[in-house]
């Protein structure tokens, strides 16, 4: 083989001549999903039909999900134990905090599935396979923005008055947080193409994910109990902390008069979060580059 | 040949090795490798093997060879399905063909969906997808049908929807895999009959099939492979004949393959079937 590979560029030389040529299946990543933004559209309709088909509440399902969720969050965190005591319009808090998560849940998750799920696809036919993952965070989105609704009207109900700043950090906070879904979707898409493990790994990740960022409580519960140390900038450093953090920014501080501070160092911590998804991103484009030419004979 | 400016395809030192792991479990993993006898969890062979040619523009060929001789696997090559694990291989033009056609069908949209969703997965525009399609459904016959969920088709109905698709893609390169188990004979003889427009219209055409007599008809030049090497590339009715003299060879009880191999090989199916799923 060694032997065939050295014969081989000697010979392939002339063929860099002709620019019209390219090597089947060498697609230009996820530039290649721009290009083909129809074939994402209809993936996308593919996705949402198959969701609901046969079901009466079809899209009202995408509502019910976060409203139960809500609902038990809600009574057990904020009544219960109380939380709604320490943190004014809990509600709002809360919840802009859940719609973050169940994005980030549903396009991480579900775009690590993406490429196994259309195995007949891969197998048979070449078409950019970052589609699939791409596809996946876009379904996310339009389960996101029903969320996204809700939230602006308990936002309204509540007296929100938001500056252009806010609003800004608000869109700024979702394109990390998309970013940073759709590269470990890319990673771990491929991953599974290898290992089945990968998804479980998964769901295993999303379960400790809603915990490990300032939802259901503030930060400064966090403070309190390790101090601002190492283990705080670990804490702070996952790029989920800092987007929930913007979204309470957004959404639920100026519902209230007196918000919590920001955390030490926040805008230092978003920086890094933008760097973290960025860079998970890119590296998610170099495995899933790298792993895609064994997607048609591992699956 | 061709000359080189007017290539369409170029196979040069085409290898690929398949690896056949046979377990996953970490258990059998670990066991396996304390008993050091690692090297039976995979199994390795090359499916194609330093396959070297070209086609040219307007060029009709065949690929032919027993099961598991690498035919279907060098078509996914150039597809850019799979990835060779050395070689070059190049493509000029867009590349489309009729490779289980029915893959890119899905049951919970209607049939005119599906032509959308077809016609975009094989590299068309929204544009040239309307242009085409009152053709495509006249082609398919299925015109009652079209607004009709997928799932309710018989199976001749959905290939030969998905057939449409496939054949008024418009490619420069076609790639046709077993192409006659669709549908009943008229609509067998409308596709052989599209099938020779386009070859008429100067695509280049790479037909695999096991059926030569059809094959003859459709192509000037044979490539014979056996076991991933490719063993002749010349006139068609050369390539023919030492198939068919293999073939009584191979009967005469000399057959020599590697049963690991042969059966590896048919995971991928060659023969389409209806590709429902």
């Amino acid at each position: 083989m060694r032997t065939h590979l050295s014969l081989d560029r000697r010979l392939t030389h002339p063929m860099t001549d002709t620019a019209l040529f390219v090597e089947p299946g060498s697609g230009g990543g996820l530039i290649q999903v721009v290009h083909r933004r129809y074939l994402l559209r209809l993936l996308v309709h593919k996705e949402l039909r198959q969701r609901y088909h046969g079901s009466v509440l079809g899209m009202g399902w995408s509502y019910m999900k976060p409203a139960v969720q809500f609902g038990v969050f809600y009574f057990v965190i904020g009544v219960f134990l109380q939380m709604n005591r320490n943190i004014d319009n809990y509600a709002v808090y809360l919840f802009s905090g859940i719609v973050v998560m169940n994005f980030f849940s549903e396009a991480f998750s579900n775009a690590t599935r993406s490429i196994t799920d259309n195995h007949a696809l891969v197998k048979k036919i070449y078409l950019p396979r970052e589609l699939f993952p791409v596809a996946s965070v876009v379904v996310s989105f339009v389960h996101f923005l029903p969320q996204l609704i809700v939230l602006l009207v308990g936002c309204f109900a509540t007296g929100w008055r938001p500056g252009p700043l806010q609003l800004l950090a608000g869109v700024g906070g979702f394109i990390l947080l998309a970013a940073f879904a759709l590269g470990l979707g890319l990673v771990f898409g491929a991953l599974n193409v290898l290992f089945r493990d990968f998804e479980n790994l998964v769901d295993l990740i999303l379960v400790v994910a809603t915990w490990a960022s300032p939802v259901l409580y503030t930060w400064t519960l966090v403070t309190r109990a390790i101090g601002t140390g190492w283990l705080w900038t670990v804490y702070q450093s996952n790029p989920l902390t800092s987007v929930v953090e913007i979204f309470h920014r957004t959404f639920w501080a100026p519902t209230v008069d007196s918000a919590a501070a920001m955390p030490p160092r926040f805008l230092v911590f978003v920086g890094v979060a933008a760097a973290i998804s960025l860079l998970t991103l890119a590296l998610g484009q170099l495995i899933f580059r790298r792993l895609d030419g064994r997607f048609a004979q591992e699956l | 040949m061709a000359a080189q400016e007017i290539d369409r395809i170029r196979v040069e030192h085409a290898s690929k090795e398949f690896t056949l792991r046979h377990t996953r479990a970490f258990k059998e993993v670990v066991v396996r490798s304390m008993q050091r006898r690692r090297r039976e969890l995979s199994e390795r062979f090359m499916a194609l093997d330093d396959v070297t040619f070209s086609v040219g523009e307007g060029e009709a060929i065949a690929l032919l060879g027993r099961n598991g001789s690498g035919k279907s696997t060098l078509l996914k090559l150039i597809s850019g399905v799979m990835g060779a694990d050395a070689g070059r291989i190049a493509t000029r033009g867009r590349v489309a063909g009729l490779i289980d056609v029915g893959a890119g069908m899905h049951h919970d949209l209607t049939g005119r969906e599906n032509i959308f969703l077809n016609g975009a997965i094989l590299g068309m525009t929204e544009q040239q997808i309307k242009a085409q399609y009152d053709r495509i459904v006249a082609f398919s016959e299925i015109e009652d049908f079209i607004d009709t969920q997928v799932k309710f088709y018989s199976s001749g109905m959905f290939l030969r929807l998905a057939f449409s698709v496939a054949v008024h893609t418009d490619p420069d390169i076609f790639l046709v895999d077993e192409i006659l188990a669709v549908g009943d004979e008229p609509f067998q003889r409308k596709c052989l009959a599209r099938i020779r427009e386009l070859r008429e219209e100067g695509k280049c055409l790479v037909i695999v099939s096991h059926d030569l007599d059809m094959v003859s008809q459709f192509t000037d030049r044979g490539l014979v492979l056996r076991k991933g090497n490719l063993l002749l590339d010349g006139p068609i009715d050369d390539a023919i004949a030492l198939l068919r003299s293999e073939d009584l060879y191979e009967h005469s009880g000399n057959a020599d393959q590697a049963p690991g191999a042969l059966s590896a090989i048919e995971i991928d199916p060659e023969s389409p079937g209806p590709g429902l799923g």
